[in-house]
């Protein structure tokens, strides 16, 4: 027997409720500068001049963070990784905030930006070592002012506010992005990032990639709002940009940045984008989305929206486009060769690093280990 | 419920059994509808039973830890599915310090009938945060009880009893052992907090739950090619710890040796060496002996094999405890 509660009736939302549906849908407010066909169009706040060598180069960035995303895909598939977050269809918000940053400023990363960390010229062979399962992390984060990946969501929107408020402090003209999902945004750590950024006005941009999707849950199961209006009622200002123009994401984020650090305060950006792909390499995504919703998304592509642009404006020839076409071989080339011959750590990595000096129990269980292991040499298994 | 059931299958029946028996009973977590989790543990749950009872609800787990427990005082029976070991942290206040604790401070007005599932343990190959054992963590909060089954059986009926009992329970499931499968008898066999001898021996006792029970039997198994009849207990209760059963054991073995995948230091092997020592003192012919994970965060996948506890660590821990 299968009982129903009867708590149903209840069901409908209180007057004056925005209908959940508003929630995941394009408003009208949506910041955009250029158009899925390719045409560019202004917006009185957010004025952006690029020269055509920044446009080649965004459409570089583009395409070549795609084709990383896609060789580390099909490796997880050949069992070269033991998992992988894909960013396809995201590649615009990432390419557009990541390179409004400057050098000084910090990034604080969920577990999907790849883009962000290329903009950040991180090698993108580090980005593999956590997915191949060599690693808990892989580089050193104040090299390239790129934080580690996070996988506990939302932890790090907390990072990046305590260190903006650093910055504050130190009295620098620097600014924090941190990023992350439209699923997090429920969590109570990012709800308390907003609370401290706002009342220590800190130089933070929140960058939320709403990308429809948290695993399986849609935006309405996060919110009845749009989540950029969420900021208002923690006191600062929120903005829904085209998370698939790169070129509206490159001007919304750098006048937040700018905004951050000159002493006015945090900034919510929400990215209006789609998880193209499915949430890992572990997930099936036919169980809870329709493809149509996916095809719908295929027609706002960041990538083919720049390359058309190029092309109407006679910015890009066929030389550039095949020039771009054989980086992007060449960088799938030196990913896949890197990654086959990244070596199997030593177990003894185990006991590496666990606290900045030695440690008795650490040390003891690592003279223990070894012993044991060596009490095999020489044995057949 | 004849044949054979996967650990997965059985906890899923076990949902729909509690789904069915009682009206007030509710699921929540991340995923658990449409996609039926991660793990499908609640596959088909939302389709058969609605939105109300088996309830996706947003990515936050202190507010699912927090709004069950409100449930509960409304008289509710919430099942609340962690997706992962390593994402209940957000949660542990409300646990500990808000679901443990209710019944104790309405003196006893009030009951915390909330079953927390979660997947436990490593040796998936998972990125970090996957593969935690934080059981001591939860056994060492009073007003909780934790549990873990180790087979297909016990998943199910064991879960039932976790969802029917008045008090919180920790539900571990063995994430590495989802796919294993076992024959689901007709009822019970045994009271929730009871240990179990799932081989006898006599030359030394292996004492493990969850994930390390298959573990200890493969190791029991390759000892008795070498002459060693080894005694392996399934702990099954985490707390309270059925120590009658483990004193009978120890008392005829002489030797005890713990099997964990959390790390040895102040993990539950500790207090079981401790209070068996005390127990059985003058019985024991050796120390007992813990074998576990090490003082360090848990390893990237590619050596996780060399910090989880397999037949040939259980083993050399079984030569030790002998040569005494
Ligand atoms: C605290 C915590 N709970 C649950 C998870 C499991 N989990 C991993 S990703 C994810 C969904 C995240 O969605 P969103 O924030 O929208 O980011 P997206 O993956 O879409 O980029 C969940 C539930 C987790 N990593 N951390
Ligand atoms: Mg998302």
């Amino acid at each position: 027997m299968t009982v129903k509660s009867t708590t149903r009736a209840r069901k409908k939302a209180a007057p004056g409720v925005p209908d959940k549906a508003s929630a995941g849908s394009a408003a009208p407010e949506l910041v955009q500068l250029l158009t899925p066909e390719g045409e560019r169009v202004e917006h009185p706040d957010y004025p952006l001049t690029v020269t055509p060598e920044e446009l080649r180069a965004l459409y570089r960035d583009l395409v070549l963070v795609r084709r990383f995303d896609a060789e580390a895909t099909s490796l997880q598939r050949q069992g070269e990784l033991g998992l992988w977050a894909s960013l396809l269809g995201q590649e615009a918000a990432q390419v557009g905030s990541g390179r409004a940053m400057r050098p000084g400023d910090y990034a604080f990363p969920t577990y999907r930006e790849h883009g962000v960390a290329w903009c950040r010229d991180v090698d993108p062979l580090n980005l593999l070592g956590m997915f191949r399962g060599v690693n808990n992390g892989g580089w050193d984060p104040n090299e390239k002012n790129f934080h580690l990946y996070t996988i506990v969501i939302g932890a790090q929107t907390l990072h990046a506010t305590g260190y903006a408020m650093g910055i504050t402090k130190d009295g620098t003209d620097d600014a924090v992005i941190a990023y992350f999902g439209d699923g997090a945004s429920s969590q109570g750590d990012v709800n308390e990032a907003f609370t401290f950024a706002s009342v220590y006005n800190s130089p933070v941009v929140f960058f939320c990639q709403n990308n429809q999707w948290a695993i399986s849950e849609p935006t309405t199961v996060q919110t009845r709002i749009p989540l950029y209006r969420r900021a208002s009622g923690f006191g600062f200002p929120g903005v829904r940009v085209d998370g698939n123009d790169v070129l509206a994401c490159l001007a919304v984020t750098r006048w937040a940045l700018d905004r951050a650090r000159t002493g006015q305060g945090p900034v919510l950006v929400e990215a209006f984008t789609y998880r193209m792909g499915a949430h890992t390499t572990s997930d099936d995504p036919t169980r809870y989305r329709q493809s149509e919703e996916t095809e719908a998304w295929k027609a706002k592509d960041p990538i083919l929206r720049l390359k058309a642009h190029l092309e109407k404006e006679g910015l890009g020839d066929e030389a550039f486009f095949a020039e771009v076409e054989a980086e992007s071989e060449k960088l799938g080339l030196r990913v896949r060769e890197g990654v086959r011959s990244m070596p199997d750590p030593d177990p003894t990595l185990i006991f590496d690093h666990v606290y900045t000096e030695q440690h008795p129990l650490v040390d003891e269980e690592r003279a223990e280990y070894e012993a044991y292991a060596a009490s095999f040499e020489g044995e057949q298994h | 419920m004849a044949g054979q059931l996967s650990i997965a299958k059985a906890l899923n029946g076990a949902l729909r059994k509690s789904l069915e028996n009682d009206p007030k009973t509710v699921l929540m977590g991340e995923d658990i509808g449409k996609l039926g989790g991660v793990f499908r543990i609640t596959d088909g749950l939302q389709k058969d039973f609605g939105d109300d009872r088996v309830m996706d609800t947003p990515l936050a787990e202190s507010g699912i830890m927090g709004t069950a427990i409100g449930l509960a005082l409304r008289g509710y029976r919430p099942v609340v599915e962690i997706q992962f070991d390593g994402f209940v942290y957000p949660a542990f206040d409300q646990i500990v310090s808000q679901l443990a604790k209710m019944h104790a401070r309405a003196l006893g007005h009030v009951k915390m009938p909330v079953t927390v599932r979660i997947p436990f343990g490593g040796g998936i190959g998972a990125v970090e945060h996957h593969s935690e054992s934080h059981e001591a963590y939860f056994a060492h909060t009073a007003g909780l009880r934790v549990v873990s089954p180790s087979n297909a059986h016990d998943a199910h009926w064991m879960l039932r009893q976790a969802i029917e009992s008045d008090d919180p329970v920790i539900f571990l499931e063995p994430k590495r052992r989802y796919w294993d499968k076992g024959e689901v008898g007709e009822d019970p066999m045994l009271p929730l907090h009871s240990a179990r001898i799932v081989r006898p021996g006599t030359d030394a006792t292996l004492i493990a739950y969850g994930p390390m029970v298959k573990v200890c039997q493969e190791a029991a198994q390759a000892a008795e090619e070498d002459g060693r009849h080894l005694e392996v207990v399934d702990l099954r209760s985490l707390s309270p710890i059925d120590f009658p059963t483990l004193e009978e054991s120890l008392k005829r073995t002489g030797r005890g040796i713990v099997v964990h995948e959390a790390p040895v230091f102040l993990g539950l092997g500790a207090e079981l060496a401790a209070r068996l020592t005390e127990r059985c003192f003058y019985h024991l012919e050796a120390p007992i002996l813990r074998v576990g994970g090490y003082h360090a965060p848990y390893p990237p996948s590619r050596v996780e094999e060399t910090y989880l506890p397999d037949l040939d660590r259980v083993l050399d821990a079984v030569d030790r405890a002998l040569a005494y």
